[in-house]
């Protein structure tokens, strides 16, 4: 039986795969500042996502004060509140989910997973990050121009968004757009890093199907990225047009507020279209990275090799692919030709299919396991929950006629948030740590990780599951207030108010991890290179945190697929990537 | 085991809670039960499935909790289980489907006695027009809009002179008969929503859409706008009341039709009205 | 809408083809060993670069469908005017094909390590970039000249916007051209500029395939093909 620690590893033979030509910085700045080491990256986008981020939850704060305690906030009034949830909804979905997954998580578990020094094109990865802050940093300025932010809903649909009625519509729609525009350029550039590394820097040895799912999460959600992202650039470019130069492209003939508008023809529908091309492609760019990392977190965290390794690839190839022909269940009731209603809800319970396949797979890889119930597990049992949850009330969405009565109903809004709010957030804040020890050397305190996760997973639950209900009631989605309303009893503002004060709290909870996460990185006990004995590459770096280069003189070479946890008769209950296979008796 | 129980809890919890809520839908007053029993069908299979997961996961945290010197199982696939769940899957999905689209099939025919109700949105009121003796609707376009003619009506439109022109937000419908809701709006999108008809529609200026029901019961009911249409979104309220055939036409007999409300217009302002045509 | 699905379908298409190649039905937990036992599961023999300008512009490519579906999305409509294309758009498109003429030299050229020529053929290629430029943006002045602003009819609106997409990323790509002019003027040896001079030569040619497609369309020869296509589906 070969001992597989460390020592027993023979002296790796050159790569044949020839080293990406590492760049090395000459001075601060471009070792700290115009960092295009990629680990360097990641922290980058990790903390402007996670600062933009917590200023969409603030926002969500004062949304649900709102609806709390109607009327109790003179600050908050229609305006305000048609501007909060706007911008709450476009950070979360682009600048925070987007940018952290991709950006963050792309960034630095990328290279380190398939075995390459950094990504390959390291110069125009630093670019993106910085053209990604140049955007932030735009969308952010709407909040100080004359009309404060678009107030149109994240969903920006003309004719309404570019006309008075609607706040922002003077300066801060346009901001908007242009903050779009330049974040979908900037996205680009990443974009081209993460596929292209995937595709020409694995190490020798690691073939597509020795991939960590996490990075066949990453990796499929950069291509939707890439393809589904322009058609968001259209629709922005377009509404520029039609707001500052006058053209038609979405505008009809109007007459908006008694003036009759020099517009013609334009079709508002096409704006629909163009958004919800890109838009429904967004949702898996969120959550197949959600799906890879919480593969490999309950794989690592019950000791057992994921099950069904090749369906969970495939199942991630179909999605992927998938999704690109079921956009317009967005649009069931928008008008369109009502015949599509037909094609695309069949399309979109079919992908239901693969999904569900991929959930069996993760309850099934917790059967006969050897479960630790540390933090980074509960937060990926978190996600099985609220995600089933959350795609199985998208099931009653996808269904063109009973989508009729739930559309733009607070049912929406909850089935959204559990499934792209609370499940992919599960998944960051497992992520974050599970790979803490690796990217700071030090565990982040337990104890208050427990914490973290009770209240955030309950109440979360306890928010957005009660708020089906509201839907089905039929009590309409972005409505400051509801007033006297007929059908609507008052025990509706009783549960308003509960929603209200579980958010406040899940929102506080919230504090506890940040403080975690910085007084770790200083207090926190020091952490081993591989904490939770796993196998992916990324663990078996010579240093922690990983310096210049990743791996030091010579890269790995991969010997066997991800998942060898608890083999049968092997010393150990895992066995690193790099591990040769022991020689079979003669 | 204290998170296996917790499990057990959101799963049990979650059906009690359906089952024991005051929040439901609001009673239906349209034809349109079919959407309601497409719904529960969905929550049948739905609400097993999750039960089904979420105790599955329970159960495995409860009996395979870390113990040193336990070997989890080595099983990379499964290929008649996968197989299984995956023809499951899609059999639930098809189950749920095949009625779906069928309830939608009716909802986009428009059965031929169907009489039409115009819906006319703009920021932030609803307006209506009926189609008159002749039984249609006149032409109309944005570009008619004006203070005498808030609706867009064609000035010389046959059809139009005696179509009933409806304001201030409240509408008759008779009991029992099929309505073809026709909608239309004059500057940004909205949506005609009647939670107790089920039904509904996005109105997009420059385009007409529809959507049809017949309302079962009598009653009033609030119009609510289901599409952001600007800071006013949440006021644009009106009511639909059904009535029986006797209230409905005392209730129509009083309205006026868009050639007298544009003559009475034109009179006040000392020019000839249209002549009737 | 079904323009830029048909587009998608074929990058699926070359993609899944090639991800049939990666032995995605393999069972890795039953392959133990070094890669050297498998074929054609490691890296592409392409170079980093080259990927990367295929993967850019399969996302240009997506770009300009999109552009594309929505030009004729808007077409169907009642106010649409067809626009008559300024007679210099011909002579634009003529400068276009010589600037790829020149660039495949250049390319032909730096394989067989004629420095000079690749000099010669970058810098034509430029200048004929440039005049491309020139002459689109005189396409603009005649139009605007003769009353056709941005916002006077939908189709100006989109000739505008779809010439001046085109017209960016030609710029982009005039940037890249000189980048790679000058480091060949500056003498740095043909195999170390070879990979820039094969990635501009591809680009070029795609952005000139771009624009017949686009130029079809605007000049109304893409209404020919699509009745065509439409009597033979019908």
């Amino acid at each position: 039986m070969v001992d597989v620690t460390r020592g027993a590893i023979e002296a790796i033979p050159p790569a044949e795969v020839p080293d990406v030509e590492l760049y090395h910085p000459h001075s601060w700045i471009e070792k700290y500042v115009f960092s295009q080491d990629a680990k360097y990256i990641a922290l980058q986008y990790s903390i402007t996502a996670l600062a933009i981020g917590f200023v969409a939850l603030v926002l969500s704060w004062l949304i649900r004060l709102q609806l709390g305690f109607p009327g109790t906030f003179s600050f908050i009034d229609a305006n305000s509140y048609y501007q909060f949830i706007t911008m709450h909804g476009m950070i979360m979905v682009i600048y925070l989910l987007t940018a952290l997954f991709l950006g963050g998580f792309g960034n630095y578990l990328i290279p380190l997973m398939i075995g390459a020094r950094d990504m390959v094109f390291p110069f125009v990865n630093m670019l993106s990050y910085w053209i990604y802050l140049l955007a932030v940093l735009v969308l952010v300025s709407s909040f100080f121009v004359p009309g404060g932010p678009t107030g149109a809903g994240w969903t920006l649909y003309p004719p309404q968004s570019i006309l008075t009625g609607t706040p922002g519509q003077e300066a801060g729609i346009v901001l908007m757009l242009v903050s779009l525009i330049i974040f979908i350029i900037g996205f680009t550039m990443g974009g081209l890093n993460y596929v292209v590394t995937v595709l020409q820097a694995r190490a020798r040895g690691m073939t597509l199907m020795r991939m960590p799912l996490t990075v066949w999460g990453i990796f499929t959600a950069t291509v939707l990225a890439l393809l589904a992202f322009p058609a968001l650039f259209v629709a922005c470019v377009m509404m520029l047009f039609d707001k500052l130069l006058g053209t038609s492209f979405f505008m009809p003939a109007i007459v908006a507020m008694g003036e009759h508008m020099s517009y013609r023809g334009g079709s508002p529908i096409l704006f629909q279209h163009l958004f919800w091309f890109f838009g429904h492609p967004e949702v898996y760019i969120v959550a197949l990275p959600a799906f890879g990392i919480v593969s490999d977190l309950i794989s690592t965290h019950a000791r057992r090799n994921i099950f069904g390794y090749r369906m969970m690839v495939w199942a991630i190839v179909a999605i992927t692919a998938l999704s690109f022909i079921v956009w317009a269940h967005h649009m069931y009731v928008s008008g369109m030709n009502p015949y599509f209603g037909f094609f695309f809800a069949t399309t979109t319970l079919i992908i239901a299919v693969p999904t569900a396949i991929k959930v069996y797979n993760w309850v099934l890889t917790l059967w006969h396991g050897n479960i630790h119930l540390n933090v980074p597990m509960l937060f990926a049992l978190g996600f099985i929950v609220t995600f089933v949850n959350g795609g199985l009330s998208g099931l009653f969405l996808g269904n063109v006629v009973v989508d009729v009565p739930l559309s733009d109903t607070m049912f929406v809004v909850a089935h959204f948030h559990m499934v792209m709010g609370v499940a992919p957030i599960m998944v960051i804040f497992g992520a974050i740590y599970h790979w803490y020890p690796k990217a700071t050397g030090r565990m982040l305190n337990a104890t208050l990780g427990k914490f973290h996760f009770w209240v955030t997973f309950l109440g979360a639950y306890l928010i957005y599951f009660p708020m089906h209900y509201l839907g089905f009631l039929g009590v309409p989605r972005r409505y400051h207030e509801m007033a006297e309303t007929a059908f609507i009893p008052p025990t509706v503002q009783t549960l308003n108010a509960f929603i209200t004060i579980m958010a406040l709290i899940v929102g506080f909870a919230q504090l506890v991890f940040l403080y975690n996460l910085i007084v770790s990185a200083f207090k926190g006990e020091p952490a081993p290179s591989n904490p939770w004995r796993a196998t992916t590459l990324e663990w078996q770096t010579e240093e922690t945190p990983p310096g210049h280069g990743n791996f030091g003189k010579d890269l790995p070479i991969v010997y066997r697929w991800p998942y060898d946890y608890s083999v049968p008769g092997a010393k150990e209950d895992f066995i690193p990537q790099n591990v040769p296979p022991t020689p079979r008796p003669a | 085991m204290i998170t296996a129980i917790i499990l057990v809890v959101i799963a049990v919890g979650s059906v009690l809670f359906h089952l024991l809520s005051p929040w439901w839908w609001t009673p239906i007053a349209s034809n349109w039960g079919y959407i309601d029993n497409t719904i529960t069908l969905t929550f049948w299979i739905t609400g097993s499935v999750f039960v089904a997961v979420v105790l599955f996961m329970a159960y495995c945290i409860y009996r395979f909790q870390y113990k040193e010197g336990r070997q989890a199982v080595y099983e990379p696939e499964n290929k008649k289980l996968e197989l299984w769940l995956t023809v499951a899957t899609a059999i639930g999905v098809a189950i749920m489907l095949a009625p779906g689209l069928y309830v939608w099939g009716q909802f986009v025919t428009v059965p031929k006695e169907a009489t039409e109700l115009e819906v006319v949105g703009q920021q932030w009121q609803w307006s209506f027009r009926l189609p008159g003796k002749d039984g249609r609707l006149g032409g109309s376009d944005t570009r008619n809009v004006s203070g005498e003619n808030p609706l867009g009506l064609h000035p010389r439109d046959p059809n139009g002179q005696d179509d009933v022109v409806v304001e201030g937000g409240e509408i008759h419908l008779p009991l029992g008969k099929p309505v073809k809701v026709v909608l239309r709006a004059i500057d940004v999108l909205h949506d005609f929503y009647v939670p107790e008809f089920r039904a509904k529609m996005d109105i997009i200026p420059g385009m007409v859409t529809y959507f049809w029901f017949t309302p079962t019961r009598t009653g009033t009911f609030d119009i609510l706008c289901a599409e952001l249409c600007g800071v006013g979104h949440a006021l644009m309220r009106g009511k639909v009341m059904v009535d029986t055939e006797t209230d409905y036409r005392a209730w129509l007999d009083q309205q006026k039709t868009f050639a007298q409300l544009s003559g009475r217009i034109q009179k006040a302002e000392g020019t000839k009205p249209v002549p009737q045509e | 809408m079904p323009i830029t699905v048909l587009f998608l379908a074929v990058i699926m298409a070359i993609a899944g083809g090639w991800l049939l190649q990666q032995r995605l039905t393999a069972k890795p937990w039953l392959e133990e060993g070094v890669i050297g036992d498998f074929d054609g599961t490691g890296s592409l023999s392409m170079p980093a670069a080259k990927i990367g300008l295929g993967v850019f512009l399969a996302v240009i490519g997506s770009l300009f469908a999109l552009l594309i579906s929505a030009y004729f999305m808007r077409r169907g409509y009642a106010d649409w005017r067809e626009i008559r294309v300024p007679h210099v758009l011909w002579a634009n498109t003529a400068t276009l094909v010589l600037t790829s003429v020149a660039l495949q030299g250049a390319k032909y050229a730096v394989s067989r390590r004629h420095l000079n020529a690749v000099r010669a053929r970058l810098t034509a290629g430029g200048v004929f970039g440039l005049a491309f430029v020139g002459g689109q943006l005189w396409a603009w002045q005649e139009l605007t000249a003769s009353g056709f602003l941005v916002a006077t009819n939908p189709s100006d609106s989109f000739f505008y916007l779809i010439t001046g997409l085109h017209g960016l990323h030609v710029l982009g790509g005039l940037a890249a051209l000189g980048w790679t002019a000058e480091r060949a003027w500056r003498g740095i040896a043909a195999e170390k500029i070879q990979l820039s001079v094969d990635i501009c030569a591809t680009y070029w040619h795609f952005m000139l395939i771009v624009w017949l497609v686009l130029f079809s369309l605007l000049t109304g020869l893409a209404e020919d093909f699509g009745t065509l296509c439409r009597q033979l589906l019908t």
